[in-house]
């Protein structure tokens, strides 16, 4: 498999706080890949650079071979990352179905300027809707859908950018046991597809779901394995309990 | 698919209803409404080109009579200056337009919200000054009337009522058809997508900036039309329309009829016209000495809107009446 993803010494500073440090990662294409650790690691500020929302101080961002550090955050899009936010963020004063076929449609026009039809497009968005199992709520307002049908919208936007790399912030955050069952499922279907990297805190999920799991900790990576290796792992029990765990 | 069809041929048989009757109202108005609805209608074309921006975009302009002054004024001094013909003098109003929207916004829109608004508002002060000290050719607050031989297109006197009125009501159809085929397209839907969450829009793969800057554009061209066509068809122009009053107006006529609705901003001109025009009159005939401004009852009638139609009239019928009004 070849590195869907690269960072090289990709480093980023607010201030007086190094909030990434010179960080060297690979993602491999079609893994699913959880980036764990503590509050303030910097697992945010890394992805955001990936995606283009943060700027690097320094060091270089590669995908699918290609040198996209200085690309901005749209373009990127254009050429596969698709980004959640970890506070849901959607349109709310719009319907369920405007909010995908806006990201349909981005998705179809760029491809070489092509021009779509209202069907093809309709399609493209409700299909996507049925993916997180929303097509019955197409017309209704998207602010009005309970929490976690929002975060199946905003995951639901994601897949109509039909994406090579999802990157989903704390996504299953606020959602309720069996909410998080099913969203374990779909993250699961999409991996099938795409390559994903997720950040979270829930670790049921990340153990479900992760092929492999990143430890991040004060702007490092701490370690790197399967999900048994990290489990048994000394540096990230320390990290985030702040003794052994068999002290 | 076909609710879509649906609801774009409700829309057009409206838009077309609404052409028809305002055809129909010329036989039927007195000659001094008949004069005043020629004016509405020239400039309700500032307040859709204004509305572009504001009620579909969310970028809250006070910097809009420059872009009105473009058209104005590149058109009014070359015909007075250059004897350049109507069509020539309106397409040199068009891309007088262009040009200083193009310009305006691809500085002001490294800036938003309040920011946004101070930066337009000081280009707009800018035009304005620009008009007054250039007063060799624009004889500035005095302004200039352009001679009647010179307004005619063709076999037409412009300066006739009835071809003005058709002349202003051509254009305000071809500018509310654009702006509706605007709205409807994926451009449109981007706009409102900016003005909803741009960061949302960002991170669906849409530069915004460019997006902004084609609603910039396109809303500063459609502005210069009315003032390429208010010279054209009234004769006159000078350095009160530059002023800060007119980034108001299409302001206020906007909040009035409904923002981001296409007929609001007729609605709305028509409304804030006649009330200042009327009250104007009440107010003079019942306390004849009383010296009191018509502004009051404007605002007091502004505040009730406000109170009972926050998303102005057009708007609060469509969140409460019928929901497919574009």
């Amino acid at each position: 498999m070849t590195a869907l993803v690269e960072t090289r010494g990709l480093s980023r500073r607010f201030g007086g706080l190094q909030a990434v440090d010179g960080v060297d990662f690979t993602l491999p294409e079609g893994e699913i890949r959880a980036i764990i650790g503590p509050n303030g690691a910097g697992k945010t500020t890394f992805v955001g650079m990936i995606c283009g929302r943060v700027a690097p101080s320094s060091g270089s961002i590669l995908f699918d071979g290609a040198d996209i550090t200085s690309m901005p955050a749209d373009r990127r899009v254009m050429v596969g990352i698709a980004y959640t936010f970890q506070i849901t963020s959607i349109f709310a004063n719009l319907t369920v179905e405007e909010n995908v076929t806006l990201a349909a449609m981005r998705r179809h026009v760029g491809r070489a300027g092509q021009r779509y039809s209202a069907a093809e497009l309709q399609d493209a968005s409700l299909s996507a809707l049925e993916r997180v199992d929303l097509q019955n709520y197409a017309s209704k307002t998207a602010g009005n859908l309970a929490y976690g049908h929002q975060r199946l919208l905003e995951v639901a936007m994601g897949l109509a950018l039909e994406p090579r790399l999802l990157v989903l912030d704390e996504p299953t955050q606020g959602l309720s046991d069996t909410e998080i069952e099913g969203f374990i499922e779909l993250v699961r279907d999409i991996g099938r597809e795409a390559t994903v990297l997720l950040i979270e805190h829930n670790m049921p999920v990340v153990m479900a779901l992760a092929e492999t799991i990143t430890v991040m900790d004060r702007g490092r990576i701490i370690a790197e394995g399967t999900p048994e290796a990290i489990r048994a792992d000394r540096a990230v029990q320390e990290a985030y309990l702040g003794a052994p765990a068999d002290g | 698919m076909n609710a879509f069809a649906a609801i774009d041929r409700r829309a057009l048989a409206l838009h077309l209803a609404v052409i028809a009757v305002l055809f129909v109202l010329q036989f039927v108005l007195p000659a001094y409404h008949h004069g005043i609805m020629a004016r509405i209608l020239v400039l309700a074309v500032f307040a859709m080109g204004y509305n572009l921006l504001f009620g579909y975009t969310g970028l809250l302009s006070l910097g809009h009579a420059m872009f009105f002054s473009a058209g104005l004024y590149g058109a009014g001094l070359s015909v007075y200056h250059l004897d350049w013909s109507v069509p020539a003098a309106f397409g040199a109003g068009l891309a007088g337009g262009l040009v200083l929207s193009a310009a305006v916004g691809f500085l002001a829109l490294r800036t938003t919200g309040v920011a946004f608004l101070i930066v337009t508002m000081m280009f707009g002060q800018v035009a304005y000054l620009f008009t007054l000290y250039f007063t060799d050719w624009t004889r500035g607050e005095e302004g200039l009337t352009l001679p009647q031989a010179a307004r005619v297109l063709g076999p037409l006197d412009l300066t006739d009522p009835t071809t003005r009125y058709f002349a202003a009501l051509v254009l305000f159809t071809i500018a509310l058809f654009v702006t509706l085929a605007l709205v409807r397209a994926p451009f449109g839907r981007v706009l409102v997508a900016i003005r909803e969450n741009e960061e949302r829009t960002r991170m669906l793969g849409y530069d915004t900036f460019r997006n902004k800057l084609g609603a910039t554009i396109a809303s500063g061209v459609i502005c210069a039309a009315s003032g390429a066509a208010y010279v054209l068809l009234f004769g006159y122009f000078g350095s009160s329309f530059a002023a800060v009053q007119y980034s108001i107006l299409p302001l206020l006529w906007v909040l009035v009829g409904g923002a981001a609705t296409t007929l609001g901003p007729l609605l709305g001109t028509i409304l804030m016209f006649y009330l200042v025009d009327l009250s104007n009159d009440l107010l003079n005939s019942r306390f004849p000495d009383w010296d009191v401004s018509y502004l009051g009852i404007v605002g007091v009638a502004l505040v009730l809107l406000i109170l009972f139609f926050p998303k102005g009239l057009l708007g609060s019928v469509r969140d409460r009446w019928v929901r497919w009004l574009p």
